[in-house]
C-alpha cells in the first residue's frame, strides 16, 4: 500500500505477562477502541513504527503528485485539466495532513523530508512507474487510487487519533479520485480505436504494479502481527489484495478491457477470483531504487526542495523582520 | 460577427489560459506544500475563467467553436495573450512577480468590467473579480515577503522585476478594438487603468524594497497576435498535442 | 537545514452561527500567511466562513494523567441534564 513493508520494532507481540503495567494499560485502551492521543503514554515501538508508516504514506502522496502531474499540461480538455489539477492538488493536501499527523509524534516535517531525499525513508513502489498515455491518468485514478482506498478506509479506525482524523479527511476527499479515473477509462474504452488501445495499454502496465501496492503476503510476519495488535494496520495484505481483485474484475469487464493474467478466473468454491501473483522480484528491485522512474522521482523532489530553500528562508526572514518591527513600534 | 467583442474575449481568455497553464506547471514542484496547494488554486481559478471567456468568444463568433476548440485548435498567431503571461516560470520568484504584475492589472480591469454594458461580460467579471482579489492579495504578500526577505531573495526578486517589467506596458496598449469596446461601454480603455496600476505597483515595490526600472519602454505583439514570444509556440506544442494527434477523439 | 516554518493549528467556522472547530495544522512563516495557507489548504471544498490560526506552541493543553480528576467528577452531576426530571406529558413542551 502507500505504506509498504513497514517494520514494527521489537521481536513480536508481547504476551500480557511480558508487558509492563503501562503497556498493559495502553493495550487495553487500544483493544477497547479508544484513540491514543499525542500526549498519552505510548510504547516507544508504537511511536517509531507510526512515524515510519505515516511518513511513508505522506511521502507517497507527495511523490505521487509527479506521475499524474506529468499530464496536467497535456490534458485533452479544459475541464479534464481542471479536474486533474484539483486531484493532484488534493494529493499534496493529503501529504500535508499526514506530515502534520507524524509531527505530533515528535519529528518535524523538514526532518521527514530530508529522510525521503536521502533515501532513508521510502514511498510506495507504484509511483516509480511512468504515465505514458492519457489513459494512464484514468488507470491511476481507477486502479491505484482504488487500491489505496482499500487500505485507507479501514485505517480511519486506526488507534492513533491524529492519524485516524487525517485518514477520515483524506477518505472524504479521495472519494472523487477513483470515480474520475473510471470516468476517463469509460471515455477511452468506448472511444476511437486508438483510445481503446491506450486504455488497454494502461491496463497492461498498471495491473501488476497495482497488485504490488498491497505488499507481499504478510500472514506470517511478526511485524504485521504487532502492527495489527496496535491497530495501526487493520487487514492483512492478502485480504486487501483479494478484495481489490474481486472488486476490479467486473469493472474491467464493463470497460471491455482484458486483465493481463491468463490464469484469472472466478472460483465458485471460495467465492473469490483466483489470480496470479505479481513478480515480487520486480517489486524488491523497485524498492531498492531500480524501478523505471525512481531516479526521476527523487530528483524532482530534491530539485523542488533545493530550489525552494531561498523562498522558504526569504519568507521566514521577512516574517521575523516584521515581527521585530512590530515589537519595536509597541 | 461582432469582431471587436470576439477579440476582446480572446484577449481576456487567452491571458488566463496561458497563465493558468504556466502556473499549473508548478504542481508537484513548489518550494513548500502550502505554496504548491495555493498555486494550484490560482491555476484552477484561471482555467475556470478561461472556460467563461473563451466560451463567450465562441458564442459571439457563432461558428460552433466552444472554449476547448478555441483553446486547443488555434495556432499561435490566433492567440491574443500578452507577452507577459507567455514568459516561462523561471524560479519561484519570477513566477510570483509575473503573477503580481498580472494580478494587479487583472483586478483593476475586472473591477471596471463589473459595470460593463454587456451583461455576459459583467457576469464573468463579478465571479472572477473575487478570485482575482485573492490572487492579488497572495502574490503581493509573496513579492513583499521575498523582496524584503534575505539578501538572496531580494536580489532574485529584483532580477525578476527587471526582467518582467518591460512586458508590463503591453497590458495598457490601445488599438481600434480597444477604442470600439470602450466606446460601447463594454470595457474601459486599457490606458485608463495605468494610473491606478502604477500607484499600486509603486506602493508594493516600495514595501518590497525593490526598484522599478526607469524606462517605460515595452515589448508588444502578443495581444494583437502580430509577434508572439517563441515560448508560446512551445507551450502550445505541449498543450495541444493530444487534440491534434487524435482529432476525432472525445475525451 | 534552514529554519523551519512554525506549525500552526487551524480552526474553521463551517457555517454562520457555528463554533470554530479544529480541522488540522499547517506551516507558515507568520499568522497572516497561516490564514492564507489555511484558506488554500482547508477550504478547498467550500468548508468555511471564518478561519482562526494559533501557533501550535502557544496552545496549553490539559495533561492526560489528570483525566480522572478533571472529567470524572462531572459524571455524577446527573441533575444537570434535562432528562433527569420527569415532567408529565400533560404539562406540554418544556
Amino acid at each position: 500500500m502507500y505504506a509498504q513493508m513497514v517494520k514494527s520494532t521489537g521481536k513480536g507481540v508481547k504476551s500480557r505477562e511480558e508487558m509492563t503495567e503501562e503497556e498493559r494499560h495502553f493495550q487495553d485502551r487500544v483493544d477497547a477502541d479508544e484513540k491514543i492521543e499525542p500526549k498519552d503514554w505510548m510504547p516507544e515501538g508504537y511511536r517509531k513504527t507510526l512515524i515510519r508508516q505515516i511518513a511513508q504514506h505522506a511521502h507517497s502522496e507527495v511523490v505521487g503528485q509527479l506521475p499524474e502531474g506529468n499530464w496536467i499540461t497535456r490534458a485533452p480538455t479544459l475541464e479534464r485539466k481542471a479536474i486533474l489539477l484539483a486531484k493532484v492538488q488534493d494529493e499534496a493536501g493529503h501529504g500535508l495532513y499526514l506530515y502534520c499527523a507524524a509531527e505530533t509524534l515528535g519529528i518535524s516535517r523538514d526532518e521527514l523530508t530530508e529522510k525521503l531525499l536521502d533515501g532513508s525513508m521510502k514511498y510506495s513502489s507504484i509511483f516509480n512507474y511512468p504515465t505514458l498515455n492519457w489513459a494512464d491518468i484514468g488507470a491511476v485514478g481507477w486502479l491505484v487510487d482504488g487500491a489505496a482506498i482499500m487500505n485507507q478506509v479501514p485505517l480511519q479506525r486506526t488507534s492513533y487519533g491524529p492519524y485516524s482524523r487525517a485518514m477520515i479527511r483524506i477518505c472524504k476527499e479521495e472519494s472523487f479520485h477513483q470515480r474520475q479515473g473510471y470516468d476517463i477509462m469509460m471515455k477511452m474504452a468506448k472511444g476511437t480505436p486508438e483510445q481503446k488501445r491506450m486504455a488497454q495499454d494502461a491496463m497492461n502496465r498498471f495491473w501488476y504494479p497495482a497488485l504490488m501496492m498491497f505488499g507481499p503476503s504478510d500472514k506470517d510476519s511478526v511485524h504485521s502481527a504487532q502492527s495489527m495488535a496496535w491497530k495501526i494496520k487493520i487487514n492483512t495484505n492478502d485480504e486487501l489484495r483479494q478484495k481489490f481483485v474481486d472488486q476490479t474484475v467486473p469493472q474491467a469487464e464493463y470497460l471491455g478491457l482484458t486483465i493481463p493474467d491468463p490464469d484469472l478466473k472466478w472460483n465458485e468454491e471460495t467465492g473469490h477470483y483466483d489470480f496470479s501473483e505479481p513478480d515480487w522480484s520486480e517489486f524488491y528491485e523497485v524498492l531498492k531504487g531500480n524501478g523505471p522512474c525512481n531516479t526521476e522521482r527523487l530528483e524532482a523532489r530534491r530539485k523542488a526542495w533545493d530550489d525552494g530553500a531561498w523562498v522558504r528562508d526569504g519568507l521566514m526572514a521577512h516574517a521575523e523582520k516584521r515581527a521585530a518591527r512590530r515589537t519595536a513600534a509597541e | 460577427m461582432d469582431t471587436a467583442l470576439f477579440e476582446f474575449c480572446l484577449r481576456m481568455g487567452d491571458n488566463t489560459l496561458v497563465l493558468g497553464h504556466r502556473v499549473s506547471e508548478w504542481c508537484g514542484h513548489a518550494p513548500v506544500l502550502e505554496e504548491d496547494i495555493a498555486l494550484a488554486n490560482t491555476a484552477l481559478d484561471l482555467i475556470g475563467q478561461t472556460q467563461f471567456w473563451l466560451g463567450l468568444a465562441g458564442e459571439v463568433e457563432g461558428k460552433g467553436r466552444d472554449a476547448d476548440t478555441l483553446a486547443f485548435r488555434r495556432d499561435a498567431w490566433d492567440f491574443r495573450s500578452v507577452l507577459l503571461v507567455e514568459q516561462p516560470n523561471g524560479d519561484f520568484g519570477q513566477t510570483m512577480m509575473r503573477q503580481f504584475l498580472f494580478d494587479a492589472w487583472q483586478s483593476l480591469m475586472l473591477d471596471r468590467l463589473k459595470d460593463s454594458s454587456d451583461v455576459r461580460v459583467k457576469a464573468i467579471a463579478e465571479k472572477a473579480s473575487k478570485e482575482v482579489a485573492y490572487h492579488l492579495d497572495r502574490s503581493r504578500d509573496t513579492v513583499v515577503g521575498l523582496g524584503d526577505g534575505t539578501a538572496e531573495s531580494h536580489s532574485r526578486m529584483q532580477a525578476a522585476l527587471d526582467k518582467l517589467y518591460p512586458y508590463v506596458g503591453e497590458l495598457f496598449g490601445a488599438d481600434e478594438i480597444d477604442a470600439e469596446i470602450a466606446e460601447r461601454g463594454i470595457a474601459p480603455l486599457p490606458a485608463d487603468l495605468r494610473g491606478a496600476y502604477d500607484a499600486l505597483i509603486a506602493d508594493i515595490m516600495a514595501e518590497a524594497t525593490l526598484t522599478i526600472p526607469d524606462s517605460r519602454w515595452t515589448h508588444t505583439g502578443g495581444r494583437d497576435g502580430t509577434r508572439h514570444s517563441e515560448h508560446l509556440g512551445h507551450m502550445l506544442t505541449e498543450m495541444q498535442w493530444l487534440q491534434r494527434a487524435y482529432p476525432d477523439a472525445r475525451w | 537545514m534552514s529554519k523551519e516554518w512554525p506549525l500552526w493549528e487551524v480552526f474553521i467556522r463551517g457555517q454562520h452561527g457555528m463554533s470554530h472547530r479544529h480541522v488540522g495544522s499547517l506551516h507558515a512563516p507568520d499568522a497572516e500567511m497561516a490564514i492564507k495557507n489555511a484558506r488554500d489548504v482547508y477550504t478547498r471544498r467550500n468548508e468555511g466562513v471564518s478561519i482562526w490560526v494559533v501557533e501550535a506552541k502557544h496552545i496549553a493543553a490539559s495533561s492526560p494523567s489528570e483525566k480522572g480528576p478533571l472529567y470524572e467528577p462531572s459524571e455524577s452531576k446527573v441533575y444537570r441534564h434535562p432528562t433527569f426530571f420527569d415532567i408529565p406529558d400533560d404539562v406540554g413542551a418544556m
